[in-house]
């Protein structure tokens, strides 16, 4: 049974005391996530008892250190229903698991022909991307000659497919995509884009950063060809993400940092690289961070994902309604709670119809209410282009999320309308 | 609650009311800056002569505390020497980047004193300092 109040128990921060005897309402875990003890006290104790480095100390605390890492890999594969544990790779975030795809693409040292880019050749990813799914793709671009293309947004908060079936044609390489998006809170729909992708043989990757920490996620069901999230976004510690891919694919791709583990022999001219997944993890790896995810996964399914979708899907409904009834505030982004997710982006204006601008909604909410949301354009900038704002303020709801939390940010705007009245 | 501390009455007055805002001619130079984190924008004006600032005039999209730093900024340069308004942009400077540690001169900032509350909140601090950094930058172009 999912119970709120017991999982709050679990994190210690929601019951601590801010400067000046506020509480703290946390409303910010799309940027990042707060931290259960469960995760917090296998980091500590990893640390404080079995430390060592991974895969190469032929010693005892070095094989705990190695299985506890490898134990992690297994835990976060059986997460997302990975096929193999072997496709887990760890990175250092959603970022650098984006960036690895995209380095793939273009490299020379590639052979593989569905690696291969040039000029004439395409990408396409979409208006509603993280500047993580666009710039390691237009850096691509810049490399190879190669064209970038874009899915655009509708009013909404949709992607537009109107244009699905030029967009993504027979010059398509790789089409990358996020799964849900951090400011509009949508959840894409993959397999329309699939078909077409698996139409004109191409790839396609999913940033799942917003996803994976919020629904339950079957990289197999999916049925996409790379999955990137990152650890500190559901749950787990800052410093590790994930890159899943087909086997098939990670065997074909040239690795991207060279390094120590990632080899199999090195001569002074050439080497020969480890199998996968150490292909892909040169150099020391943030250990005790993958064993915190490895903990923050099996966290989560104990909780049930099925049961934290659903609870966030209430309270996403319950948001949706409270801030419909603040005058002056418009949503930016799906404004039913159909195929969306807990994150709600908004403009607000004060009752005289001027905006009030988010760094003095959020300041204020902080200040007077320890309420922390995020402002700013949350790492999209093109998708605040495409809305013409230069900002909104953003609440992003999580599994230790209250009711109770989204009244104070109700109670919290009105006062801003008034200081800014 | 801690807010007042930021948001002193005079902040909100030229953030409501602001100063010479709007962009004016004639003008020796004109810069457009950006705080990249947020998006904040100005694009400022300077007209200098002899020494003395004429005018400084501003046009942009922000927040309550840049838009009321570039309303004080324009009452303290315009009508001062270059020489004189630098030593505000520097002392101005010197106190946003002083975590909260810093004691304001208030002889030499004037209403720019009701900022100090900002220098404590790191992400607030390029706010204020948007326009005057533009400010600097346009008056070392002007010569
Ligand atoms: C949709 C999306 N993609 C990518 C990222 C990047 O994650 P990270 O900063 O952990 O690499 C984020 C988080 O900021 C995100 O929300």
């Amino acid at each position: 049974m999912f119970d709120v109040d017991l999982i709050r128990k679990d994190f210690p921060v929601l019951s601590r005391e801010l400067p000046g005897g506020r509480s703290l309402v946390y409303l910010d875990s799309g940027n990042s996530s707060q931290k259960p003890n469960q995760v917090i006290d296998t980091m500590r104790d990893h640390l404080a008892h079995h430390y060592s480095n991974v895969g190469r100390a032929h010693h005892t605390l070095g094989a705990e250190s190695t299985a506890a890492y490898e134990d992690a890999r297994d835990a976060v594969a059986a997460f997302v229903s990975a096929p193999s544990r072997d496709e887990v790779i760890f990175t250092k975030n959603a970022s650098e698991a984006l960036n690895l795809v995209a380095y793939a693409f273009g490299n020379p040292i590639a052979t593989d022909e569905r690696f291969r880019v040039g000029p004439g050749d395409e990408i396409v990813v979409s208006e509603m991307e993280h500047h993580s799914n666009i710039v390691p793709w237009q850096l691509l671009a810049q490399r190879t000659g190669a064209t970038l293309r874009w899915f655009k947004v509708t009013d909404e908060g949709r992607l537009d497919l109107d244009d699905l079936n030029d967009l993504v044609n027979e010059r398509t390489k790789i089409v990358s995509i996020v799964h849900q998006s951090n400011v509009l809170g949508t959840v894409n729909s993959v397999s329309p884009i699939l078909a077409r992708v698996r139409e004109v043989g191409a790839l396609m990757m999913l940033d799942a950063s917003q996803s994976v920490p919020h629904m339950p996620v079957d990289v197999t069901e999916l049925g996409v060809d790379f999955v990137a999230f990152t650890g500190h976004k559901m749950v787990g510690p800052s410093g590790i993400g994930v890159l899943w891919g087909r086997r098939e694919l990670l065997e074909a791709m040239p690795p991207f940092l060279g390094g120590g583990e990632m080899i199999e022999a090195v001569w002074m001219d050439r080497s020969t690289y480890a199998p996968i997944p150490h292909k892909f993890e040169a150099g020391t790896p943030p250990i005790v961070e993958a064993i915190g995810l490895g903990a923050a996964a099996n966290y989560l399914t104990g909780i049930g994902m099925a049961d934290v979708r659903a609870h966030e899907k209430e309270l996403t409904g319950y948001a949706l309604d409270a801030l419909g009834e603040v005058p002056g505030l418009k949503v930016i982004g799906p404004r039913t709670n159909i195929s969306r997710g807990g994150t709600i982006s908004f403009t607000l204006k004060n009752l005289s119809g001027d905006d009030i601008h988010p760094h003095d909604v959020g300041q204020i909410l902080d200040d007077a209410f320890g309420i922390a949301v995020r402002v700013g354009h949350h790492c999209a900038r093109p998708l605040h282009l495409r809305f013409g704002i230069p900002a909104t303020t953003r609440a992003s709801l999580y599994l230790y999320n209250t009711t109770d939390e989204i009244d104070a940010l109700a109670r919290g705007l009105h006062h801003v309308q008034k200081v800014f009245g | 609650m801690i807010a007042e501390s930021m948001y002193q009455e005079l902040i909100l007055e030229h953030y409501k009311h602001p100063q010479g805002r709007g962009l004016r001619d004639p003008f020796d130079a004109e810069v457009h800056h950006v705080n990249p984190t947020c998006g904040d924008e100005i694009t400022l004006r300077v007209k200098v002569d002899e020494g003395k600032v004429l005018d400084v005039s501003y046009e942009g999209q922000g927040c309550s505390i840049s838009q009321a730093a570039a309303s004080v900024l324009h009452e303290l340069a315009t009508g001062a020497t270059v020489e004189e308004s630098l030593g505000v942009v520097d002392e101005f400077t010197r106190l946003m980047q002083g975590r909260g540690q810093v004691e304001a001169d208030e002889d030499v900032l004037g209403d720019a004193v009701a900022f100090a509350g900002v220098a404590k909140y790191p992400a607030r601090v390029k706010c204020a300092l948007l326009s005057w950094m533009a400010y600097k930058d346009a008056v070392v172009r002007s010569a």
